[in-house]
């Protein structure tokens, strides 16, 4: 019999190890497992052009429809994978069906975390992780007024800047002091703030969500931590993800926050594969073991558990890296700035156009920038390169840093 | 619908019809264009969708913001005066019978 890889989940991570394999010649059947109904599609566009109307569902498609016959690829829609017998090496469809494997790969992402507090379920919340969930918030904000989003991450402000650009009145609550506290230093967090506070958002930092009660006139009353009252007529929330490994816990695969890979993407069970948002891998820039919720790491980890299954195994060690859109706000970063013990900015911070630069020991590990894309593209090959820039270079804005890569 | 002509650096030849509005990224990853990664799915933020277009249509796209630019000078190859990136340029009627080529490396 043929080699037969079956991949669960048709992400961005599912659907590069498909595209990666029979670029390396794979010659045996793939089958890619949608639990979705649509043609496999790009997830960022969801917060930012297809909810503004500028990216259509047919432009947000990866491939053509006629791509996954053209190369073989067995796009099943609509299935979900039930169960996994690692000793039979079958999966097992909600509809019965069995499927054998030679090698698997659970490309299953994360699932979004749920408000639980009290009148929650009765407020109907939207969140955002898919193209049915994006068309519902796009229904939903077209008849709103009064919009409240719960979570100042990177979601839920790529939502608060489309609602203000639709007109709303919007409200964000966050529970930390600043938004993208996790992720960003005060500096950066700070100019969001600003932008935010001038395009009219209502922010609540440092607060929490007690309860939601119906409103009399309609809508959703929210009762806020600080003891204020938000009127919403739409709630939406970005409070962070789980990752999806219930179908590798119940086949016995080990899991910790995430399923554990090693760095070759390898399981704990022969011949299955964890990518992407559901996997937990020790990170070489971060020097622990993490799980990313980014396109980068999803396609990165595709490549490299098909360079393993293929017979040229390299180790995963892309440079890790990010993006948000908000507004004309436009941040890109490089590496991982967490624990970092020097910060140098290159630019002008009161101009909305600039970079940070993440040291740690002497060491240059992140770069965060800010509206300034040629820094971002030049810090993923400072990064990649194991090139630390003197700190005198970065802040001359004349010198090119592309020269420390000659 | 336009019909691009996207050329691979192999030499080999994709004529693709795309509808108005899409972008030449969308088409060519969409079609299975060899050399267009495509990172970022058309946000302007990773530049590997780098193309150079025909000369004789230069003055018919749409006019290269400020952003594209600067993403443009940190494109892995060389910047060529037709140097786009495929995400930033949306097909119109005038487009029709565009031929794109694909850098050697993104």
């Amino acid at each position: 019999m043929k080699p037969q890889v079956v991949i669960i989940g048709a992400g961005h991570g599912g659907v590069q190890v498909a595209a990666s394999l029979r670029e390396a010649g794979f010659d045996g059947t793939i089958v890619l497992l949608s639990d979705e109904q649509t043609l496999p599609y790009q997830k960022p566009p969801l917060s930012k052009g297809y909810l503004q109307g500028k990216q259509t569902d047919e432009a947000i498609l990866f491939r053509s429809p006629a791509y996954y016959d053209a190369n073989g690829i067995s796009l099943r829609l609509g299935v979900q994978a039930a169960r996994i017998l690692p000793e039979e090496k079958q999966v097992i469809t909600g509809t019965g069906e069995r499927i054998p494997y030679t090698q698997l790969v659970l490309a299953t992402g994360a699932a979004n975390r749920l408000l639980r507090v009290p009148g929650a379920d009765a407020a109907d919340i939207g969140y955002l992780r898919n193209l049915t969930d994006a068309r519902r918030i796009g229904e939903r904000l077209a008849q709103a007024q009064r919009v409240a989003i719960i979570g100042g991450g990177f979601i839920g402000l790529e939502l608060a800047a489309l609602a203000v650009e639709k007109g709303k009145q919007v409200t964000v609550i966050e529970a930390q002091q600043r938004l993208m506290e996790r992720v960003l230093p005060a500096m950066l967090s700070d100019v969001f703030q600003a932008v935010h506070e001038r395009q009219g958002v209502s922010l609540f930092l440092k607060s929490g969500v007690e309860a939601i009660e119906a409103a009399e006139t309609g809508g959703h009353l929210i009762q806020v931590s600080t003891g204020q009252t938000v009127a919403a007529d739409c709630i939406l929330a970005g409070i962070g993800v789980i990752p999806e490994t219930t179908l590798a816990m119940n086949a016995g695969i080990a899991c910790e926050n995430g399923i554990l890979v090693n760095e070759y993407q390898q399981t704990s069970a022969p011949d299955i594969y964890a990518i992407g948002d559901c996997a937990n891998h020790h990170n070489p820039y971060a020097g622990c073991r993490l799980r990313l919720e980014s396109v980068q790491n999803a396609v990165d980890q595709a490549k490299t558990a098909v360079a393993h299954m293929t017979g040229h195994p390299v180790a995963y060690q892309a440079v890790p890296w990010f993006w948000t859109n908000q507004y004309h706000l436009k941040l890109q970063m490089a590496g991982l700035s967490a624990g970092y013990d020097q910060a140098v900015v290159r630019g002008d911070t009161a101009t909305e156009k600039f970079s940070v630069y993440y040291y740690k020991n002497g060491r240059l590990i992140g770069v965060d920038s800010l509206n300034r894309p040629a820094d971002h593209l030049n810090a993923r090959k400072l990064l990649s390169a194991g090139i630390t820039p003197d700190p005198a270079q970065l802040a001359d804005t004349a010198f090119n840093l592309n020269n420390l890569l000659a | 619908m336009p019909k691009v002509t996207y050329i691979e650096t192999s030499g080999k030849e994709h004529l693709v019809e795309l509808p108005l509005g899409a972008t030449l990224m969308e088409g060519a990853v969409q079609h299975d264009v060899k050399g267009i990664v495509a990172e970022c799915g058309g946000s302007c933020m990773c530049a590997t969708c780098h193309m150079y277009v025909d000369e004789a249509f230069l003055d018919l796209l749409p006019v290269m913001e400020e952003e594209e630019d600067e993403m443009l000078g940190g494109a892995s190859a060389e910047r060529r005066a037709n140097s786009r990136l495929g995400c930033q340029v949306r097909v119109s009627g005038a487009l029709y019978g565009l031929i794109v080529r694909i850098p050697e490396k993104q």
